[in-house]
């Protein structure tokens, strides 16, 4: 370890800048404070808020990213349509600009809120928390949160939410978790949409698409499907039936569920 | 392009601290990064200097970490780097690991001098 700076701090020897030794004097005679504190805290703690309301009034909340055009909104009309009534569903749509996906979905039969962040390229837990407020709660057994089309920012910030799904389109191209790590590393689940274009789209090799999502170290399930197809949908609304069920069962025994990177980030680099 | 955002975001936190320690002047902010956080040092440092004009940190000198990427194997238990897109074991080559070090985000120190020093 630096012994000017309190660099390289790890958490084997993250002990040794604890308090009682935090503060000390540099080279240049200027204080120096030790902080180890994630950069994201304002929204982390945010984030966290956003939870404790999921959770008090039992709402499984899904994050949903992927590029623009990978079919997230028609997927959610699809998803709407066959969970036929089995929960009661609201949306969170995120774009920079028009109500356009809020009023599909409001014409599927449910509650869509749209936030338009103007130039902002994703969502942040506090924009999601001022989009709360025009929901009730009560009435909402899985909220959907749409963010913003784009592979980059929407996996660097926390909502709330209790799982990301990230949708890889066939038109995509089967490398996108190799050239988007960041954003394929985060998923609780990977959806493949579009692949009635799977025959017309062959070099689009799902398994390479999941071997480039486990080079992540992600064992997240990788499903197929299309909104085209209904019956392809099956796995999806499995999976969406466990969730529920985990969250319950979470939320009886007084904890939450999470994304499943964070807790190891938390964990292992020492932040609260 | 949420660089400016994040800036924002580290510029409230060194300003809170600093106004907890009475600092006079911020002189140095040290941020550890990873490159799995998703956050582009180049752009942070663009960004900075906007994000700390007319607070406390403006002038202030943005010294960034770069934090490498490391992987703990599931598997065989071994530690070893890592690329940022091949999360694999260097050792037994699994992908069954997990992340040691590489997705930091974090405001590690931040340096300032105090109204006395000047007394």
């Amino acid at each position: 370890m630096c012994d000017t700076c309190g660099c390289n701090v790890t958490h084997g020897n993250q002990h040794l800048i604890a308090p009682g030794g935090k503060l000390q004097k540099t080279g240049q005679g200027n204080e120096a404070v030790s902080v180890l504190k994630n950069l994201l805290s304002e929204n982390d703690h945010a984030a966290a808020h956003n939870r404790e309301h999921f959770d008090r009034h039992g709402v499984l909340a899904l994050n949903l990213m992927s590029s623009p055009g990978s079919g997230k909104t028609s997927l959610l009309e699809a998803t709407i349509e066959a969970l036929d009534g089995r929960y009661r569903v609201a949306v969170i749509e995120g774009d920079l600009e028009t109500e356009n996906d809020a009023e599909r979905i409001r014409k599927c039969g449910v509650q869509a809120v749209q936030i338009t962040t103007g130039t902002a390229c994703h969502l942040d837990a506090h924009m999601l928390h001022t989009a709360l407020h025009e929901l009730n709660l009560d009435a909402i057994d899985i909220l959907f949160i749409e963010n913003v089309g784009n592979l980059v920012c929407p996996a660097s910030f926390d909502l709330g939410q209790h799982r990301n799904v990230t949708l890889l389109s066939v038109p995509e191209g089967d490398d996108k978790p190799s050239k988007y790590p960041v954003m394929f590393r985060a998923a609780d689940l990977v959806a493949l949409t579009k692949v009635d274009l799977l025959p017309v789209l062959d070099d689009f090799d799902t398994e390479r698409a999941t071997g480039n999502v486990r080079a992540l170290a992600n064992a997240a399930p990788v499903l197929e499907m299309s909104a085209k197809q209904p019956g392809s949908l099956q796995a999806w609304l499995q999976w969406l039936d466990d969730e529920v069920e985990h969250h319950r069962a979470q939320c009886e025994n007084g904890a939450t569920l999470r994304p499943r990177i964070q807790p190891d980030g938390v964990h292992l680099h020492g932040l609260t | 392009m949420h660089e400016l955002s994040v800036c924002q975001a580290l510029i409230a936190q060194v300003e809170e601290l600093a106004q907890r320690e009475k600092a006079q002047q911020v002189e140095c902010v040290r941020v550890g990064i990873g490159p799995l956080s998703g956050v582009e040092p180049q752009l942070l440092q663009r960004a900075y200097p906007l994000a700390a004009a007319g607070t406390l940190a403006e002038g202030s000198v943005l010294d960034i970490e770069d934090r490498p990427v490391r992987v703990n194997c599931q598997m065989c238990g071994k530690n070893s780097d890592a690329s940022a897109n091949r999360l694999l074991c260097a050792h037994c080559g699994d992908w069954r690991t997990t992340l040691i070090s590489g997705d930091e985000l974090i405001l590690v120190q931040v340096e300032f001098t105090r109204e006395e020093d000047y007394v």
